[in-house]
């Protein structure tokens, strides 16, 4: 937990965060409701005699007393998929419609955009992309599995990515799900941090500026991006939209949030951020029992 | 799919591309290529799902015979790694579909659904062939279904085209010769679960 020490003059409470930081997380599963209702999918799991705790911020998300949440009626039938519940929220603050057009630019293994393409009614264009070809299986299995028919997948870098294969040149709303270091995934992958340095942070936010520049270049003028990753580092979440507000035409916006958070920070390690960032949600794991998060909501403006 | 080609011209299949299927037999360039009207009259002759269903899907081909279902937007011909979902294998003598259509679509199904009991739904989850002789339906390629949870009065309002449309939910594909249901399901999916 060593690494986490550098955010105690940022974190409120921080020694329940640590405590939070050190407990171990149940298991999460989402409604998929390409494949049932919520209500059928409660039934199936009382039937199965599993219990379940909902979510009061999101109907489709489920905390689950069992230890193998795979092997349940409901997993099999695509009702139900393994996600952590902070997790789910960058998809609701991308709030996309049914037939828009819709990038996730790094999906695997596909949580995300399945949630997307259910919360679409499974009517639209999802572009589930991710430049790692092993990752790839597992998200094409997924979107299988969970029936959703409005996804195509590609297999590319998102920091040079063509729209040339396609018919349109613009997506209506960008997700930026970003490889990062994963400090807020601690609860889940016990050696999350094994591998921390500032060299590592610094390196992979040269490539999370590259994608979101990419991302708001791809998305049309009124349109959305959601930045999020599953980081506490303010280097790979603030200091990365600061990057895009500096570098493209694009604002931070608002979101209504109903999990609790902190507001994004306009400031960090000797550099200020603009004043919009406080409209950035930091969700930490003390704060709701769930893993870590950051999300931040882009409109594409003229340049 | 008038692209300026000589009629008698004809091309063979690149697996390593998406083609929409043509739309008729009159506008295939591809040969063996299933057409879009075979697909829709086979989900309809065989399991009586309404073509209706499929009016905002289209079919493509990557793969030899894999026929896959999209409802997004694409060109044809497509380099890229999926679209929607495998749907159907063709080239062979009987058209098979797949686990994850039947499981997606087979709630529309009418015909050739064959309703097994929990204990009979955990074994073909498992992936065991099982003697039911008391099937007096067709042979070959059935949905197998059977009751999960509530049904349609439990349905979404903004929740998507969810499979509440019936009481039975799809469990995947199988095959029935000589009095035995073989279950179709993938390895990958297959699960051990409680009856």
């Amino acid at each position: 937990m060593e690494p986490l020490e550098r955010y105690r003059p940022i974190i409120d409470d921080f020694d329940a965060f640590l405590a939070a930081c050190e407990r171990s997380l149940g298991n999460a599963v989402r409604v998929n409701t390409i494949k049932a209702s919520v209500e059928r999918t409660l039934a199936a799991l009382a039937e199965e005699g599993v219990a379940y705790e909902q979510a009061d911020w999101n109907p489709r998300v489920l905390r689950l007393e069992t230890d193998s949440p795979g092997s349940t009626w409901t997993s099999f039938h695509g009702f139900t998929t393994g996600q952590e519940e902070v997790s789910a929220v960058p998809p609701i603050v991308l709030d996309p419609e049914p037939g828009e057009r819709v990038w996730d630019c790094c999906a695997a293994p596909g949580s995300k955009a399945t949630q997307i393409a259910a919360l679409m009614d499974d009517r639209g264009t999802v572009v589930a992309n991710d430049n790692n070809l092993g990752r790839i299986s597992a998200l094409r299995f997924n979107a299988e599995r969970l029936g959703a028919t409005s996804l195509a997948v590609t297999n590319d870098d998102a920091r040079n990515y063509s729209l040339e294969r396609f018919d349109f040149d613009r997506f209506d709303r960008t997700l930026v799900d970003a490889p990062c270091s994963c400090e807020g995934t601690i609860r889940k992958n016990p050696d999350a941090l094994d591998n921390w340095s500032e060299g590592h942070i610094s390196s992979v936010a040269g490539i999370q500026k590259g994608i979101i520049r990419r991302a708001i270049q791809a998305t049309r003028e009124g349109g959305t991006v959601v930045y999020s990753t599953c980081t506490f580092a303010p280097e790979e979440n603030e200091a990365v939209v600061q990057h895009a507000l500096d570098e493209e035409g694009c604002r931070v916006v608002d979101f209504d949030l109903a999990l609790e958070h902190s507001p994004g920070l306009t400031a960090w390690d000797g550099d200020a951020f603009d004043s919009s960032l406080e409209n950035a949600a930091r969700i930490y794991p003390h704060q709701n029992d769930t893993g870590g998060f950051f999300v931040a909501k882009l409109e594409v403006t003229a340049e | 799919m008038s692209d300026g080609r000589e009629s008698d011209e004809r091309e063979t299949n690149d697996g390593q591309r998406f083609d929409r299927l043509p739309a008729t037999d009159a506008e295939r360039t591809v040969d063996g290529r299933a057409t879009r009207e075979e697909v829709v009259d086979l989900f309809a002759d065989r399991f009586g799902i309404p073509p209706e269903t499929f009016d905002d899907y289209t079919f493509w081909e990557k793969g030899a015979g894999k026929i896959w279902i999209y409802g997004g937007e694409a060109p044809t011909p497509l380099r890229i790694e999926a679209i929607g979902m495998t749907c159907l294998r063709t080239r062979q003598e009987h058209w098979k579909p797949t686990t994850d259509f039947v499981q997606r679509f087979g709630h529309h199904a009418t015909e050739c659904v064959i309703e097994l009991d929990r204990e009979q739904a955990r074994r073909f989850a498992t992936g065991e062939d099982q003697e039911l002789e008391w099937w007096d339906g067709d042979w070959g390629y059935l949905i197998a279904a059977h009751e999960v949870g509530v049904g349609p009065e439990g349905r979404p309002v903004r929740d998507g085209d969810a499979v509440d449309g019936s009481e039975l939910v799809p469990l995947g594909v199988g095959l029935y010769v000589h009095g035995e249901l073989r279950s179709m399901v993938p390895k990958g999916r297959q699960r051990d679960l409680e009856s």
